[in-house]
């Protein structure tokens, strides 16, 4: 007899705590799959991938580096999700707080003062959220659907960006290349663990998971984001004003992922490129989903899926296989997870289940 | 050929991506399914009808394979939403995160392979005649067999009954079931051939319009033939408008610093994305418009009590 | 002729022993029903009795998990509506199969199997129209039309496949008594030409009037058969309800005080393309009376009552006054501060969020009372008690405050719904269809809740589509038609004929029955 889906009576809570679980395990499964059939050690690949990057302290410091602006645009994504406004322009908000945020370090270039990150920091957050409060608009105000127009602003910010390092900001001192000048020193975030290039954005990173987690657990605008996602009719008998939630959650989403955008560019990158991101901004909208969009869920697919990127650089050098098996990881995973996450909701049953007797419902 | 003329067979090239994609997405859409997957399975058709076409020599069969791969794509994101009942959202995403990737992966062997770019049909002397002959003969099969599709999708939603029937399914899936339409099998159907449609408008792009592989070629052709759909009120005649108004700005774009326009080659590079925008915009503030155009059970989920 | 009959030879449908179970719940437990050639034949029960799950069987929109369905002598399997129609079973849906967006010959051409032309289809459409007095127009847009007109629809396209058994699911609950009656020639028509009519209902005396053989159902059992006729309404109901009913305790409805809510010649778009505007609505509800507004579904309850609330703000803000003062710009939290408590038409996912615990959903529009929250955070212990007040107070049955909302029955979510409301101490309180769906008992109570809550002095509006309950607990009645609100009259003065030509738009500017056209 064929599987059927049977509806629980509710959700089950310990299918929310097992289906990453699971997803994680079949994404594995499938990946040894995957190398068997491109001809590679599978043992061997899943170690280089998935082992290997963390085995050393350097490793470990790397893996929080990857993870927290993954972390920081997840927990403002996850936000927004439970709100149901599908903000996919992270990608767009993190660079321009990277070019915001960069625009002011290049700006007090030869200033020295401890001013300088406090102000690229803003710059970053009014960038990003800049670049949120667009498609906030024209979703309030147009109806326009946020999913296009944020994603739409996303390869406009990445195209202004180039432009940018191509021309007006292209270092002067440099050869041709299209970048900008180096960060001073005050311009740098400070590292906190030697030989490293582990900075105080992971501990920021850190409170900000703490703060998104007060929020949707304790607070009222946790309350009403949470409504709004679930029931808008019911959000609105309770005098929740939705378009007031669409914008709070795109401007917070946008702030946070231009944060990030200025943590990258004052930390590890340390200038702007053409490029600033791996796709951090896609990936996160992956960190949010496997984090159940909690905040604490968040912070553990954030690291995860910061794992998979160092195993995909690793992978690179070492057995000479391509970068993009990274995002078919990625997005394996994600495909695993929503397949999964039906157990949540309901049963599988292969045969008819005998009668349970119960008070009749529903003629 | 002269400038104007030109300028319109480049137009039409340009558009021939998005037409096919907003048709297939259109027809899904129409079911009551939004699949965000569109990016992902062109890309993946792109991929896929180049590697194929460089292996055999043949564009045609290439073609046929980029539609089977993207239509393949779309079939797992019909078991997920349709049969496991995830949001559909998120798995559209999910399915341009994996069709990104997994193009990327096939295509690494394929960087910088020459491929013959798809053969015009010219008539002889026919083709020749100023303005009209290269305007109206000369293309690829792939762009008069768009204009087929545009004709044969219309009429099957507004002229058969199995349109109309997907169109029910659309309208309200728990009126079609308690009919008795096989309202998810339905949907599955419409699913496979917005992945098809897809797979055929990548497959343009890596056979037909810049016969090559590049990683990340759609760049967004995918997300411009999802708000297509939208501009054109789920009315395939407008999609066709709206596909040559966007060729029309890619030229734009493309030809910019050819006319003289003193404008860095990334400002221009953004109006395809800002025009998108500007439509959404315009269209979307008639709500009215799009509330009764709009399939009303598009997106949400459907699990009939059984 | 016998009533009920039981010479399975000569029977169109026989029903043996039909179980359906879905999960926690048996819907049908070996439930058998004959039908006879050109009977009208009731099935009789409470909302939940299992009604709706037998006739989704026999239309093959459900299978039975066991059980014998025999047609005209023969055993069959019915496994989708496809084959239902094919064998001569038609059905009209109590929630309309109808698509909004489609014609009325588009609509009626995805319910019949054969494939007519479209051209063919118009004029058999005009035919059937004509023959049982059904006037329908083709080429009109569904979304265009009435509650009523819509059920002809329905029927139409049922009666073009000539079925040989035609199921109606609560028919007249969308229809004027009027309306209703004209319904009830065109069943005995058919009923005359040899069309066996399986009628659902929980209403007694139109099943009275209507039917000559009735099966009664009680959680999933056939607990009775009976001829109608020769029954009273109150031994039907105590068959179907298995006990006396309650009803309800009048108090001095004569010490209304002042107006503590008004609306003045309120007009309003709807937000929705397929709703109703609101047309120069002016209502007032004093302190210690109820006020009812009656009216057929589909005739712009949903807009007043997002107007009364606040979900939809009004151009004028003294359109809308509480006390005197305006609040028609004020949202429904500055309206639920002023004291304006709400039970909305929706209970799952407008009243509360099924995913969430009582808990949260007694905070969801209590929030400003209680002490539940503080400085911007949430006070769990408080949220709690307050469930735990409310489940206590109004029996509702649940686990606790813990429990999901989604896991309650329908019944007893709207108690919780009204329990959560009137312990919020409301000035005014207004509810829609209180007591839909829910079953006899907690019907009983949630009535009895309102009256004590008006008697106590507050100002309660109840706009219900079920005209029985509105004659029990209001003190005056209105009965909004498309949009228009007629003036209000006292109950005691009223008849059932007259708030059915109210409810048939037979008012005049003035909001005065018409009775020259009374027909």
């Amino acid at each position: 007899m064929l599987p059927r889906l049977e509806p629980r009576s509710g959700v089950s809570a310990a299918m929310m705590l097992l289906t990453p679980a699971i997803a994680v395990g079949l994404t594995l499964i499938a990946g040894v799959i995957m190398f068997a059939a491109l001809g590679f050690d599978p043992g061997r690949a899943l170690y280089t991938f998935f082992v290997k990057p963390v085995s050393t302290l350097y490793g470990v410091s790397e893996l929080l580096v990857k993870a927290t602006p993954l972390a920081v645009i997840g927990i403002g994504l996850a936000l927004g999700f439970r709100a149901n406004v599908w903000n996919i322009g992270a990608e767009g908000q993190f660079t321009l707080g990277a070019i915001c945020g960069g625009g002011v370090a290049l700006a007090f270039h030869g200033v020295e003062s401890w001013l300088v990150l406090p102000a690229m920091a803003v710059a970053g957050i009014l960038g990003g959220l800049a670049w949120g409060a667009i498609p906030a608009f024209l979703r309030v105000r147009f109806n326009a659907n946020e999913i296009l127009t944020s994603l739409m602003l996303t390869y406009v910010a990445t195209l202004l960006l180039s432009y940018l390092v191509h021309g007006p900001w292209r270092d002067p001192e440099g050869l041709n290349f299209p970048e900008s000048r180096m960060f001073e020193d005050s311009a740098l975030l400070p590292v906190i663990l030697d030989e490293t290039r582990l900075s105080i954005a992971a501990p920021i990173a850190l409170l900000i998971v703490l703060a998104g987690w007060v929020v949707l657990s304790r607070a009222f605008l946790g309350f009403q984001i949470k409504v709004v996602g679930q029931s808008p009719a019911a959000a609105s008998y309770a005098g929740f004003s939705e378009k007031r939630l669409i914008w709070t959650v795109l401007c917070v989403s946008g702030a946070l992922a231009g944060l990030a955008g200025m943590f990258e560019v004052s930390g590890p990158i340390g200038q702007l490129h053409p490029v600033v991101s791996p796709g951090y901004g896609f990936t996160a909208i992956i960190v949010a989903f496997l984090g159940r969009l909690h905040p604490v869920g968040v912070l553990f697919a954030a690291l995860l899926i910061a794992l998979s990127y160092l195993g995909g650089e690793l992978a690179q050098i070492e057995l000479k296989l391509p970068l993009a098996l990274t995002g078919v990881f990625q997005g394996m995973l994600l495909f695993f997870l929503l397949g999964t996450d039906v157990l949540i909701r309901y049963r599988i049953r292969f045969r008819r289940r005998g009668a349970r007797i119960a008070l009749p419902q529903g003629g | 050929m002269d400038t104007a003329a030109a300028v319109i067979v480049s137009m039409m090239a340009a558009a021939t991506p998005l037409l096919y994609a907003a048709l297939g997405e259109l027809v899904t859409e129409k079911s009551g399914v939004l699949n965000l997957g569109v990016e992902g399975m062109m890309i993946t058709g792109a991929v896929t009808a180049f590697a194929t076409a460089t292996i055999t020599g043949s564009s045609a069969i290439g073609i046929v394979a980029g539609a089977t791969a993207a239509m393949a794509l779309s079939l797992i994101f019909a078991v997920l939403t349709l049969s496991l009942v995830a949001n559909q959202v998120a798995t559209g995403l999910a399915l341009t995160i994996f069709g990104i990737g997994l193009s990327a992966l096939i295509g690494q062997g394929y960087v910088g392979t020459p491929l013959d770019a798809l053969p015009k049909l010219d008539i002889p002397g026919v083709s020749d005649i100023v303005f009209i002959g290269p305007v109206l003969f000369g293309h690829d099969f792939l762009i008069y067999f768009s204009f087929v599709m545009v004709g044969a999708v219309a009429w099957f939603l507004y002229r058969t009954r199995a349109g109309l029937v997907l169109r029910a399914v659309g309208e309200s899936h728990d009126a079609a079931h308690a009919i008795g339409y096989p309202v998810i099998g339905i949907r599955y159907l419409a699913v496979a051939f917005g992945g098809a449609m897809a797979g055929v408008g990548g497959a343009y792009l890596s056979v037909a319009y810049t016969p090559m592989w590049i990683e990340n070629m759609t760049a967004g052709r995918g997300w411009i033939a999802l708000a297509l759909v939208v501009f054109a009120t789920w009315r395939p005649g407008r999609v066709l408008l709206g596909a040559y108004l966007f060729g029309g700005v890619t030229i734009l774009q493309l030809h910019g610093q050819g006319f003289g326009l003193g404008v860095a080659s990334q400002i221009l590079s953004m109006l395809p994305y800002l025009a998108t925008i500007l439509v959404l915009v315009l269209i979307s503030s008639d709500r009215a418009l799009i509330r009764l155009n709009a399939p009303a059970d598009i997106g949400r989920v459907f699990r009939p009590a059984s | 002729m016998a009533a009920v009959a039981s010479d399975d030879a000569t029977a169109r449908l026989a029903l043996t022993d039909i179980c359906k179970t879905f999960p926690g719940v048996v819907a049908n437990d070996r439930v058998s029903l004959t039908l006879r050639p050109g009977e009208i034949h009731a099935l009789l029960g409470e909302n939940g009795a299992g009604k709706s799950t037998l006739v989704k069987i026999v239309y093959g929109v459900l299978r039975a998990d066991s059980g014998e369905m025999r047609w005209n002598g023969q055993i069959v399997q019915v496994g989708s509506p496809a084959q239902a129609r094919r064998l001569g079973i038609g059905m009209v849906f109590q929630h309309f199969s109808l698509f909004d967006s489609l014609t009325v010959a588009e609509n009626i051409a995805l319910g019949i199997d054969e494939k007519v032309p479209m051209r063919d289809l118009t004029e058999r459409i005009g035919e059937v129209s004509a023959h049982y007095g059904l006037a329908l127009d083709p080429g009109r847009h569904v979304h265009t039309l009435s509650v009523g007109e819509r059920q002809r629809v329905e029927i139409v396209r049922c009666l073009l496949q000539n079925p040989s058994l035609l199921i109606m699911d609560e028919p007249t609950s969308v229809l004027t008594p009027q309306e209703a009656d004209r319904l009830f020639e065109t069943l005995r028509q058919l009923a005359a030409e040899g069309v066996t009519v399986l009628y659902i209902s929980h209403k007694l005396e139109e099943i009275r009037a209507l039917c000559e053989a009735a099966t009664v159902l009680r959680g999933g059992r056939v607990v009775a058969t009976c001829d109608p006729r020769t029954e009273t309404a109150r031994s039907l109901a105590q068959m179907m309800i298995g006990a006396e009913l309650a009803t309800p305790e009048r108090g001095g409805a004569d010490a209304a005080g002042n107006d503590r809510l008004t609306v003045r010649n309120l007009s309003l778009e709807s937000e929705h393309p397929f709703g109703t505007p609101i047309r120069n609505v002016s209502l007032s509800v004093r302190a210690g009376e109820i006020l009812g507004i009656a009216g057929v579904a589909g005739n712009g309850q949903p807009e007043l009552l997002a107007a009364l609330s606040g979900e939809t703000l009004c151009e004028d803000a003294d359109a809308i006054l509480l006390d005197g003062r305006p609040v028609g710009r004020l949202g429904p939290r500055a309206r639920r501060a002023r004291g304006v408590c709400v039970v909305p038409e929706e209970r799952m996912g407008q009243g509360t969020v099924p995913e969430m615990t009582l808990s949260e959903n007694g905070f969801l529009s209590a929030y400003l009372r209680s002490g539940m929250l503080r400085q911007g955070l949430l006070q769990v212990r408080a949220m709690s008690r307050f469930a735990s007040d409310i489940i206590q107070a109004y029996s509702v049955m649940a686990p606790g405050p813990a429990a999901a909302a989604g896991s309650l029955s329908g019944g007893n979510l709207q108690k919780f719904i009204i329990g959560r409301e009137i312990l919020q101490n409301p000035e005014i309180l207004i509810a829609a269809h209180p007591t839909w769906g829910v079953d006899a008992g907690a019907a009983a109570a949630i009535q009895q809740a309102l009256l004590d809550l008006a008697k106590a002095g507050a100002a309660v509006l109840v706009v219900s589509q079920d005209l029985d309950e509105l004659f029990a607990i209001s003190d005056r009645l209105a009965v909004i038609c498309e949009g228009r609100l007629s003036a209000s009259r006292l109950t005691r003065d009223t008849t059932v004929e007259q708030a059915g030509l109210l409810m048939g738009g037979m008012f005049d500017e003035a909001g005065e029955i018409v009775e020259t056209h009374a027909a």
